[in-house]
């Protein structure tokens, strides 16, 4: 049995940012991820805003975690090189009643300390984004968009090159207390840990029963998502939100500009029974379409191009109202055992301050001396962002940079091998394209899958057989058109 | 960085790009470049090793290879230059190219170009099917090429997705392998792809077709389990009731082709919203003066000798161009029951050529050129089928073009 002294449950972006967080530490940390890479979750189907703290009731942990995680995101991106614009979030009025609910939102984000908030015209709001008419906006310039795939990825390695253990395909079957410390079960063999940290999402209260009686539900919450071609990226520059819905304490679907630039709409709030059902449907497609509609008039029928979902943790059910606060604890039945429950929006922009409070609570069981070696892997810049020379200097040292085998997004082989060789091991074509993007473009891997499975053959040595799409048993192919006969 | 001065740059090598280049060495043009972004030349056509190509341009059917060699051979006998696993990254106004290969970054100064980047397949998302992501959802040409160049088999037990050429063909292809092909779907009321590859690919295999139907659900967690088939009605709105579920591990799909301009629509050519290729005039010029484009970037062809035909007379035009002043234009319009008409502009008079689609399948019809409400040329066809590209060398005078502006194709009862 292989022991440590932290595990974490869940490579989510919660899970990544504590193992970062910790991997500054002399401690031994292992993260158990059931999908075939980190952000597999919620994590990655989410619309990638840093929020900024209006949305959260005053003295909430959620506006705690938001605003503080916001103040720490520009300095992460600088460090570990994800991308971050600070694009700002209009929340706009369609009438004089929605005015007066500007007015709330803008003194319960006052009273958050989020700073330079200010109601303009509907006019005013015109010249910024004249697609968009309103009465009345409230915009909110410390409002921000990442790609949470990105930043999620950049944790997680990171932390894996300072030595944290990352083991994909893992799931924690099942938790015993010893007497000084657990013993994980998992489908990957059992390892012993003096703490265990619960940061599987959704999947939060299952994990809590294998040790203790749960004193809280969980209500999925699926959200779907729309994804417009990069054709209409003009159509707004900032975040453009609806005021909120009084009910399902959700944010009400709204459209949000992303790095790449295509257009999210979304999300959709629907409460469902199965928390592992993110499929999409139609009936949400066209509400989504009608309701972006609402806010963006000019919007056309068909720059759709990409449709997915995500399911929020909700600790209150739709008779509840929707909302319940994020739980960071320990558990006093259980010393120990660290507890992240109800971990939804803004989870992305509370993860780094999270993973802050989570490293203060160990640190008063267990001695965190720093590690004079922590190193940092910056996000190295792509191929298609840069100049003739840097371009020119690559192809000279490995001939690789100058093989281009995504022909919508302008990735090289080059950037293939280095996605592959990430060093959590994850090898799904997922992992490829959520590190370098190929396959990410209009035609959806018409021309790279072939390149694809041509690297992964020739240069990992990959049996076809094995190779999947995203997850543990999303296989590709089943054998060779004719096998070779040994004559 | 590498540079090149030539006359004209072919950006494709594959069966356009291929006929453009020699057509246009034999018309004088010897300084050519072609450049394509693979490590063979001829495009999708290794890839198509069925046979049935060559048949109207020589006489007698050909694999997809074996036509290609014929090009190829040409190519290779003039010398012509070729950059192989290079990529165009772009070109601008003044046709000058950027690309980029394992020796490095290439500028190329060229007098004139020939678009001939082919096209890409439709994916899930052009038609929105909703339901899970699983794998095992493939496009045909995709798994055309694992199967027939990278001897990998993508599926056991398949159900293909719309009813294009490709699709067709590889439903046989697939059988031939030993695969179930449980039925191919289509939205429409006729089949998309060519008439005699329904009979040689589905019929003599007694695959079946089922038309008005779509798929309206995708389930799997991990791989495909199955897929919901429904029909539809004549408003193409889902017929509830008739949903079934078809047990599958692969869903292929054949939804169409676009012709692929990244390259044009980043410089600014224009583009025409039906064909999806650019806009040209009687030279298969496009709104960029001397840069030509033929093959399934102009229009997506049914055969590859027609398209081989008209790319040769976009290669004959680039070696013979010259700039010239345009002074009048006459706007070709498409009318009541067709879809395109190619050119959409002419320039210059002569015998011109047009390339033309209707919208729907139709027995016994005419096909009437008007200019301001004057018929001034009439065919009658026995049938017309959208899958059947339509080609039709009408007059154009000089004082057509000088008096008039537009000049309407239409069907006519």
């Amino acid at each position: 049995m292989k022991n440590f002294q932290v595990a974490i449950i869940g490579g989510g972006v919660i899970g990544s940012s504590i193992a970062w967080e910790l991997s500054k530490y002399k401690i031994k940390v292992i993260v158990f991820e059931k999908g075939s890479d980190v952000a597999s979750g919620a994590s990655k189907a989410n619309s990638g805003v840093i929020h900024s703290g209006i949305n959260s009731p005053y003295s909430s942990l959620k506006a705690h975690f938001c605003v503080e995680g916001n103040k720490m995101f520009q300095t992460l991106s600088n460090m570990l090189g994800f991308s971050l614009k600070w694009v700002g979030k209009y929340v706009i009025a369609k009438n004089e009643e929605e005015t007066k609910e500007l007015e709330r939102l803008k003194s319960v984000g006052k009273k958050n300390k989020v700073p330079n908030l200010e109601i303009i015209e509907g006019k005013e709001v015109k010249k910024k984004e004249p697609n968009v008419p309103c009465v009345a906006a409230l915009y909110v310039p410390t409002a921000g968009i990442i790609l949470p795939y990105e930043f999620t990825i950049a944790l997680a390695e990171n932390a894996a090159v300072n030595d944290v253990k990352f083991l994909l395909e893992t799931e924690a079957v099942g938790l015993k207390k010893q007497k000084n410390s657990f013993f994980i079960k998992t489908n990957k063999g059992d390892f012993s840990t003096e703490t265990v940290i619960n940061a599987s999402g959704v999947n939060c209260r299952e994990i809590v029963n294998m040790l203790e009686k749960p004193d809280f539900h969980v209500f999925p919450c699926r959200g779907e998502y729309l994804v417009l071609d990069k054709n209409y990226y003009n159509l707004v520059h900032s975040m453009i939100y609806p005021v909120p819905p009084k009910e399902l304490g959700v944010l009400g679907v709204h459209i949000t500009p992303t790095i790449e630039g295509n257009i999210l709409l979304g999300p959709s709030a629907e409460f469902i029974e199965n928390i592992n059902d993110r499929s999409t449907t139609r009936n949400m497609m066209e509400t989504l379409l009608y309701e972006a509609k609402e806010i963006l008039p000019s919007l056309p029928d068909k720059a759709v191009i990409n449709a997915y979902s995500g399911i929020r943790c909700k600790l209150a059910s739709p008779a509840e109202g929707g909302w319940a606060d994020y739980r960071v604890e320990e558990s006093k039945q259980t010393p120990g055992f660290i507890n992240l429950l109800g971990i939804e929006s803004p989870g992305i922009t509370a993860a780094p301050a999270i993973a802050k409070e989570v490293t203060k609570i160990i640190s008063k069981s267990v001695d965190l001396k720093t590690k004079t070696d922590f190193k940092i892997i910056k996000k190295k810049k792509r191929f298609s962002q840069m100049n003739s020379k840097e371009r020119s200097d690559l192809i000279k040292k490995d001939k690789r940079w100058g093989r281009i085998i995504c022909r919508c997004e302008h990735v090289t082989e080059a950037e293939v091998i280095d996605a592959f060789s990430n060093p959590l091991g994850a090898q799904t074509i997922s992992a490829a394209k959520y590190r370098c993007r190929a396959g990410m473009g209009r035609c959806q891997g018409g021309f790279c899958t072939q390149h694809i499975v041509r690297i992964l053959e020739n240069e990992f040595k990959t049996d076809i057989k094995k190779m999947k799409l995203s997850s543990t048993n999303s296989h590709l192919f089943f054998s060779r058109t004719r096998e070779k006969k040994n004559d | 960085m590498i540079n090149h001065n030539v006359d004209i740059t072919v950006i494709g090598a594959g069966p356009a790009g291929l006929a453009a280049a020699v057509s246009a060495y034999e018309r004088g043009a010897k300084n050519i470049l072609i450049i394509d972004r693979n490590s063979w030349i001829g495009g999708i056509l290794p890839q198509c090793i069925h046979d049935g190509f060559g048949v109207e341009e020589t006489g007698h059917s050909m694999t997809g290879p074996e036509y290609a060699d014929i090009y190829i051979d040409m190519v290779k006998k003039k010398n012509i230059n070729i950059l192989k696993e290079t990529m165009v990254l772009r070109f601008d106004k003044d046709k000058k190219i950027t690309a980029v290969n394992k020796d490095g970054l290439h500028n190329i100064k060229t007098k004139s170009i020939i678009l001939a980047m082919g096209c890409r397949e439709k994916t899930r998302w052009s038609v929105l099917i909703p339901g899970d992501r699983p794998s095992g959802i493939y496009t045909a040409g995709v798994a055309q090429t694992l199967i027939n160049l990278y001897n990998i088999m993508p599926g056991r037990n398949v159900v293909i997705l719309g009813s294009g050429d490709v699709g067709l063909i590889m439903a046989r292809r697939l059988k031939f392998e030993g695969a179930n092909v449980l039925g191919v779907i289509e939205i429409l009321s006729f089949a998309s792809g060519l008439p005699r590859n329904v009979v040689q690919c589905l019929d003599d295999y007694d695959i079946p077709l089922f038309l008005n139907h779509t798929v309206t659900y995708i389930k799997g967690k991990e791989r495909l389990e199955s897929v919901t088939i429904a029909q539809i009605d004549k408003k193409m709105n889902i017929i509830s009731g008739t949903e079934k579920e078809i047990k599958c591990d692969t869903l292929l799909l054949s939804l169409g082709l676009i012709p692929e301009n990244e390259l044009s629509k980043d410089v600014g050519i224009i583009i025409d919203k039906i064909t999806g290729g650019p806009i040209v005039n009687q030279n298969l010029e496009t709104s960029l003066p001397g840069v030509f484009a033929c093959g399934n970037c102009l229009q997506v062809y049914d055969t590859v000798d027609i398209l081989s035909l008209d790319a040769k007379y976009a290669g004959k035009n680039a070696a013979n161009y010259k700039r010239k002043k345009v002074n009048h234009k006459l706007n070709v319009i498409p009318g009541k029951g067709i879809r395109y008409v190619i050119p959409q502009i002419i320039t210059a008079p002569g015998k011109i050529r047009f390339t033309l689609r209707v919208e729907k399948p139709k027995l016994k019809t005419s096909i009437r050129f008007t200019v301001d409400s004057k018929e001034i040329y009439k065919k009658k066809l026995p049938f017309v089928n959208p899958a059947n590209m339509i080609e039709i060398y009408v007059d154009i005078s000089n004082d057509l073009i000088k008096i008039s502006k537009k000049l309407e194709v239409a069907l006519f009862d």
